[in-house]
């Protein structure tokens, strides 16, 4: 679309598709949505719809489908890479008003939910049931189904429970030519290729979700955490291997260095001892007998690789306070700088070592702290850099180091994103994943969805062009070349 | 880690016979192992034969990163016997059939054995691959680490493509630890209390990793720690079942007698607590073996398609002709013309020119 005239014409027409609060145009209120969890990147968008019927999602699709309006969809804005950021000349598709939860199946252990219904609302309605949706990122209180589906969310369980791919078993979604399409099924596998494997993920690029069908689980018979305290990060990092080569899989094993656990101390209080270099929690489910047999073992095993303290939680309320310092360890490092940044990258995890290494001679490098949050059993690193974005010069200098550690992670046999997406923000690293070729096929594959480009374009994928570009922003260490395009 | 076994790169060669029929024209089956030759449609004439057999050996395997990394033709015995000398396994057992199945057999049909409601499908435990698509060019999706959403999940969808999207030349995937004990119960029942019974199991926190009605008789398999299973044992009726039957090996590979059959086995898919499917001339016990805790359910008897397919499709389900394909059915569940067309943008997004596997899912992709 080009010119005002057909902008009004589309709004007008719009309008005519959805109830008046549920179309906003003026500025003041679409600041809300001008950006996702990553507010470094904001923009408004040219209209925001908020619809709570599925024919209204269709009709807005068949609308902007024919007036080649680009749609970003938005779950509850919580992403991490800018997924949902809006394009000045797009539609913002809200679909938190889609929230209720549309049937819970104890009989064949699943529930039937609308993409806007909040992660944890899901474990909350299956709980007379004992069931529970095990996918559980640190952001489960307010971040969507659906977003957590374009993501492909992880979270502290998803080492044994797996993410968000491997519990969800049918999704709905509607085409950007307005068509309702089930992919998946309520069984455990459906005819044809795969779709909903491919689907999960797509950061909103393929279709848009508009009803989710999740596996539920049985709740454990008993969790339980064990916290263990290291004088040295390298030596927490391999009692994660020596905890697995036991033949263990946690429920969760997360780790966090000392900043990170001063920090979360600090504010909530946690338990943590405050002078350890690391510590690594280590949580156990299942039955009464087996949780009781692994906990033997694996407090063995934590001894045996030199912690220097090692706790069982004695009672739940001393488990959910070990777990509060680790899920509030995000804002709990916030509080230590005005602002800080959060990367995502995974590795090998027998790479800890270097890599925990490398970020450090660069943390020095470049004049900027790091607290390391690592979801350890799966190998994904959240090094988060504390920096001010007030003073000029250091949000580029925190992207340049940021980009630095998920480059080293490449390299050493990883990837630039284990869980939070790639979104705007690591569009350029994208370049450094992977090969023309295989960029080009993603691009016939999001084509075979929506050959216009209209979903969420710009994000995920980069072009090629853009990737050469970059390759020559390389090349001159850091003196841009292009410095007039766009490099979020 | 040194390997003894064959171990062999032919992945250029590969590249260069795809490059060839790509200029020729023409059209290639892939074959392996060949095990799962009788499953899906005949792949259409005039093809010629890309046997990636010779494409094998494990690449890298770190037990303690529960990621093994192997190339397609690799065959799964020695996949499973280096993770057993590990105290490791493929969580989801593929089946070997009549033996000879590979690596990238397993994953491109992506079939999944008893153990799969409870440990994961192939499709969840692939992790990332090398490929050769229709413009002869190797790619990489995915990776050797457990989270990774850089890009589209291109390598799970790979899984259960029957190789119409690429050939497949590298596969990583998750692996994990091997029970220490394992012990199967077994008692009698109708088929209703079976599945009612199967899948209370499901709503409650037992280390079940088996659950299969077959001839009357319901089997339940539990797996962990010597503690676990003694433990879990008190909850479920029925005697042990001697480690010597290799039951759960003999239905992975389909050797019970239930498919000694020259009948049409069908495999129907549905939500685990279906109740049995009425069907008329199948008798209500012996014509039916339900997995996968009722959500895989086998059928044998020679009966029009319709027969089966409209029942199970109003329960939400969908069937597959498994074997002994009578009168030219469909195999596999047909696709409604929306979909079809869908998955035929898709395929052609990856095989431009429609050279592999042609027709093997389904005629028009
Ligand atoms: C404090 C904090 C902690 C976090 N912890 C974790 C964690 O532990 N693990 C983890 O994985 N992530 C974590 N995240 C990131 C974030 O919460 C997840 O990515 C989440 O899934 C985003 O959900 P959302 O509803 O907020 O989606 P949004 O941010 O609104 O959108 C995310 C993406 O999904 C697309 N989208 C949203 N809804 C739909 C739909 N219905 N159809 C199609 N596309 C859609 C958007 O276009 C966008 O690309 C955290 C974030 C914060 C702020």
């Amino acid at each position: 679309m080009t010119n005002a005239e057909q902008r009004r014409q589309f709004i007008k027409e719009l309008g005519l598709l959805l109830p008046f609060d549920a179309l906003l145009t003026e500025v003041e209120e679409m600041r809300p949505y001008e950006c996702d969890g990553l507010s470094v990147y904001r923009r408004l968008p040219m209209a925001v719809a908020l619809p709570d019927q599925v024919e209204q999602v269709q009709a807005i699709m068949r609308l902007c489908h024919e007036y080649k309006v680009p749609v970003v969809a938005r779950g509850a804005g919580t992403g991490l890479s800018g997924g949902a950021l809006p394009l000045e000349n797009g539609l913002l598709l809200s679909l938190a008003k889609f929230n209720r939860i549309l049937n819970i199946d104890p009989a064949n252990a699943q529930a039937t939910v609308e993409p806007g219904v909040r992660n944890l609302a899901i474990t909350e309605a299956a709980k007379p049931y004992n069931l529970y949706y095990a996918p559980d990122p640190s952001s489960q209180i307010a971040c969507t189904i659906g977003g957590n589906v374009a993501e492909n969310s992880g979270g502290v369980h998803c080492l044994k429970y797996g993410l968000t791919v491997h519990n969800v078993l049918q999704v709905k979604i509607i085409t950007i030519e307005g068509e309702l399409m089930t992919l998946g099924s309520e069984t455990l596998d459906s005819p044809g290729y795969d779709l909903l494997a491919l689907i999960t993920g797509s950061e909103g690029m393929l279709g848009i979700f508009i009803e989710i069908i999740v596996k539920l689980l049985p709740i454990p018979e008993r969790a339980q955490v064990v916290l263990a305290a290291f004088d040295d990060v390298e030596k927490a990092g391999e009692a994660v291997g020596a905890i697995i080569a036991e033949g263990i899989i946690p429920a969760g094993l997360e780790m966090m260095d000392k900043l990170a656990i001063q920090a979360a101390e600090d504010f909530v209080h946690a338990g943590y001892p405050r002078d350890a270099a690391a510590i690594l929690l280590c949580e156990l489910d299942g039955s009464n007998a087996e949780v009781s047999e692994q906990i033997m073992t694996v407090r063995d095993v934590l001894k045996k690789q030199g912690a220097t303290e090692v706790r069982t939680a004695k009672d739940e309320a001393e488990r959910q306070r070990f777990w509060k310092g680790r899920k509030s360890a995000f804002p709990a490092v916030g509080r230590l700088a005005p602002d800080y940044y959060c990367m995502d990258g995974t590795i090998p995890r027998y790479q800890l070592p270097i890599v925990l290494k490398r970020i450090n001679d660069l943390s020095a490098e470049y004049g900027l702290p790091v607290a390391n949050v690592f979801h350890a059993g799966d190998g994904n690193l959240h090094p988060l850099i504390l920096y001010d974005a007030n003073k000029p010069g250091e949000l580029e200098k925190t992207e340049a180091f940021g980009s630095k550690i998920l480059e080293f992670c490449v390299a050493v046999g990883g990837t630039i994103t284990g869980e939070h997406g790639v979104g705007m923000e690591k569009i350029d690293q994208m370049c450094v994943q992977f090969q023309s070729a295989e960029l080009s096929q993603f691009h016939a594959v999001k084509e075979a969805f929506d050959p216009e480009r209209l979903l969420n374009p710009g994000k995920a994928v980069p072009t090629l062009q853009r990737c050469a570009e970059f390759g020559a922003m390389h090349v001159h260490h850091g003196q841009l070349k292009y410095p007039e395009l766009e490099r979020f | 880690m040194i390997l003894q076994i064959k171990n062999q790169c032919i992945s250029e060669q590969l590249q260069s016979q795809v490059l060839r029929a790509i200029d020729e024209q023409m059209s290639l089956n892939i074959v392996a192992g060949n095990s799962k030759r009788f499953l899906g449609r005949s792949v259409q004439a005039k093809c010629r034969v890309l046997d990636i057999s010779a494409h094998c050996g494990i690449i890298e395997y770190n037990p303690c990163e529960l990621v093994l990394t192997a190339r397609a033709g690799t065959p799964l015995k020695e996949v499973e016997k280096i993770l057993a000398e590990n105290g490791q396994m493929l969580p989801f057992e593929p089946p070997h059939f009549a033996g000879g199945a590979t690596l990238g057999g397993a994953i491109a049909s992506g079939l999944s054995g008893p153990r799969r409601p409870y440990a994961g499908s192939a499709r969840d435990l692939v992790l990332g691959c090398k490929l050769l698509n229709g413009r002869g060019e190797i790619l990489r999706f995915g990776g050797q680490v457990m989270k990774n959403v850089a890009g589209y999940d291109v390598s799970r969808l790979m899984v259960g493509a029957y190789g119409t999207l690429g050939v497949l030349l590298e596969i990583s995937l998750k692996v994990l630890p091997r029970p220490v004990v394992s012990t199967t119960y077994c008692h009698e029942c109708k088929p209703e209390a079976a599945i009612r019974f199967m899948n209370d199991l499901l709503r409650r926190a037992l280390p079940v990793d088996g659950a299969c009605y077959y001839k009357g008789q319901c089997y339940v398999r539990i797996s962990g720690s010597q503690q676990a299973v003694t433990t879990a044992s008190n909850d479920i009726p029925g005697e042990a079942l001697s480690y010597q039957s290799h039951f759960w090996q003999n239905l992975r590979d389909h050797q019970l007698s239930f498919f000694q059959t020259n009948t049409s086995l069908w495999r129907i898919s549905c939500k685990p607590a279906t109740a049995p499917i009425k069907i008329k001339g199948i008798a209500a016990v012996n014509d039916w073996l339900l997995d996968w805790g009722g959500a895989q359910r086998w059928l044998v008897g020679d009966i029009e398609a319709g027969r089966v397919r409209d029942p199970v499709l109003s329960q939400g389900g969908h069937t597959t002709c498994f074997r002994g394909i009578k009168n030219n059915v469909d195999v596999f569940q047909p696709l409604s013309q929306p979909m079809l067309t869908l998955q035929q943008r898709l395929k052609k997004s990856f095989d431009p020119l429609g050279l592999f596997n042609p027709g093997r899912m389904y005629a028009a992709l």
